[in-house]
């Protein structure tokens, strides 16, 4: 039992040390090997000192999950990893919310008011994170459409949902005998994940999912105090904090709340007054050809890339490396200009690009890749809208107003590779669009940087 | 284990305000290049909640339905480690600092 105590302690110090060496590319491959080595401990010193029957059974368990769990590792594609990693927090907080229902099976009726108090935040915490992430699964694999479901009140009626499993909850902690309680406190619980994710637009995905993260680890945190699993508690609050952390940054990115992004109903369709309607004016675009960008990439010296969703979409990162391979080439310097809210989920972009063996050395963040752009000789924005539009920086009555953006305005040219001139996430009209030095090309993302390459080719 | 709780709540108390300032200060020093590596981590190290399947499986007073739902429990928690760790691999392999010519 006391060695079982040493070898957690152990365990705890290897996770911590993969976390540090998480913090960068060099040592980050020890990281995931520590936490590796921290896992099997954990998991040996447990067995050692809670043996335990139905052994067959939970090595079964235990193999079912491995066979599963293999196949979606080796073969979920890169651009497909957001909702891989929703889904896998689905799966992570249901099996936190099932033990804690099976806890209070074990203890039922004698469970003290704060053990039945942390079982009940737990279950509801694990149990709606299960649904939401199942919803956030859903909306990134487009199985459901990804704008935000909101209507008059719902707000109200999702917090009802939830104050009133609070107050089940709360019943249960001075009636721990009433077992039907603990059915309701669950369903109210899905019902409010529910309602939760599914106001909440597509591209709010990155912060909604570094939330789901955060929660899912903070349920297991709850299940470590109610088993005095030290461990446990270690494990669950980092990564919950890890989780709050990114939410923290994605938020920033954005200049909005937390509380703002889960109950904003930012980018909902009924945008009309704001922003949209001062625009009302019909503009000209300048519409070019690949030919146009390609003459125009002659003799370049420096190029930014300003990737977004649309680039993961499109599945342009193969075309947008071999445009790069061709002007470095040539003696052109390629940056690229990764925005923290980029994509759908932190780091998102960062991915795609390392997945094309794009040097890590290349993929700027915003304060390091700003400076660069009054020197840049073109910008080429390759599926991204909201984060480069200056509105966001003058326009006091825009829903983007004080977000911070990356200034590809201030570059000497700017190719704007679009679908077509429907407006980004947040529904609003983009300013650089209409700059003179802008040129927007029409079409879907991979062909047309494919066509651009092609055309520098002959130059 | 009942014998204490208070003292045990005090304890596990601690442990969790430490970790959790702990992990803020770790996880802010992240590079933001590996933000998705480290979600799919952080994934893999909280199914340590197999940890918790192991202990209620040892419990006294099991029906069949308490062990079905652990069992359930464990089968999820594998999945997470074992698709976590092998997808933050297949991730960091693919960074690499400079051009391979």
């Amino acid at each position: 039992m006391l060695s079982a105590s040493y070898l957690h302690i152990f365990s705890a110090a290897l996770f911590i040390l993969s976390l540090k060496w998480m913090g960068e590319v060099k040592t980050s491959r020890y990281g995931n090997w520590s936490a590796i080595l921290g896992m099997i401990t954990a998991i040996v010193a447990t067995y050692i000192a809670f043996p335990f029957d139905h052994v067959p059974l939970m090595f079964a368990a235990a193999i079912i999950g491995s066979l599963i769990g293999i196949p979606i590792a080796m073969n979920v594609p890169m651009t497909a990893v957001p909702q891989q990693t929703a889904i896998s927090h689905a799966f992570g907080s249901l099996s936190v919310a099932l033990l804690g229902v099976a806890e209070y099976y074990q203890r039922v009726p004698h469970v003290d008011p704060f053990t039945m108090a942390v079982l009940s935040s737990e279950i509801i915490l694990g149990f709606l994170t299960f649904m939401g992430s199942c919803i956030a699964f859903a909306k990134l694999q487009e199985l459901i459409p990804g704008r935000p479901f909101i209507y008059k009140g719902s707000n109200v009626v999702s917090l009802s949902v939830l104050g009133v499993a609070a107050a089940l909850a709360a019943d249960l902690v001075l009636h721990p005998e009433r077992q039907i309680l603990i059915f309701a406190i669950i369903a109210l619980a899905l019902v409010f994940g529910f309602l939760l994710v599914m106001s909440i637009g597509g591209a709010d995905m990155p912060t909604v999912i570094a939330i789901l993260n955060s929660f899912a680890g903070i349920s297991g945190a709850g299940l470590g105090f109610v088993l005095n699993s030290k461990i446990l508690v270690v494990a669950g609050t980092l990564d919950g904090a890890s989780g709050l952390i990114l939410a923290i940054i994605m938020s920033e990115a954005m200049n909005r709340s937390f509380v703002n992004v889960l109950f904003g109903g930012f980018g909902a369709v009924s945008s009309n007054g704001s922003g949209a309607s001062s625009n009302h004016i019909q503009r000209t675009v300048k519409s070019y050809l690949p030919e146009d960008v390609a003459s125009l990439l002659d003799g370049a010296r420096l190029v930014v890339v300003v990737p977004g969703y649309g680039m993961a979409v499109a599945q342009a990162q193969h075309a947008v490396k071999e445009l790069s391979a061709i002007l470095e080439s040539r003696g052109c310097k390629v940056r690229y200009a990764i925005h923290p809210v980029a994509g759908r989920m932190p780091g998102h972009m960062n991915v795609l690009l390392a997945e094309v063996q794009i040097p890590y050395s290349s993929l700027l963040e915003m304060d390091e890749v700003n400076p660069l752009f009054p020197e840049a000789d073109m910008t080429i924005v390759v599926g991204a809208n909201d984060v480069v539009n200056p509105a966001a920086r003058t326009q006091t009555d825009s829903p983007l107003y004080g977000m911070p953006i990356l200034d590809a305005d201030k570059s000497r040219s700017v190719v704007f590779i679009k679908r077509s001139m429907n407006p980004g996430f947040a529904g609003v009209d983009n300013e650089l669009f209409y700059l003179p030095q802008t040129m927007m090309v029409f079409g879907d993302a991979k062909k047309v940087i494919t066509d651009i390459t092609a055309a520098v080719k002959k130059n | 284990m009942n014998a204490l709780p208070s003292n045990h709540i005090a304890v596990d108390l601690l442990v969790f305000v430490l970790s959790a300032f702990l992990g803020l200060e770790l996880v802010r020093n992240v590079s933001r290049l590996l933000h998705t590596p480290l979600m799919s981590l952080t994934n893999a190290i909280s199914s340590v909640s197999v940890v918790a399947a192991l202990i209620v499986m040892s419990e006294p007073r099991k029906t069949d339905s308490i062990v079905l739902l652990t069992a359930v429990a464990t089968a999820l928690a594998f999945v997470n480690i074992v698709s976590g760790f092998m997808i933050t691999e297949r991730i960091l392999k693919m960074f690499r600092k400079e051009k391979k010519n």
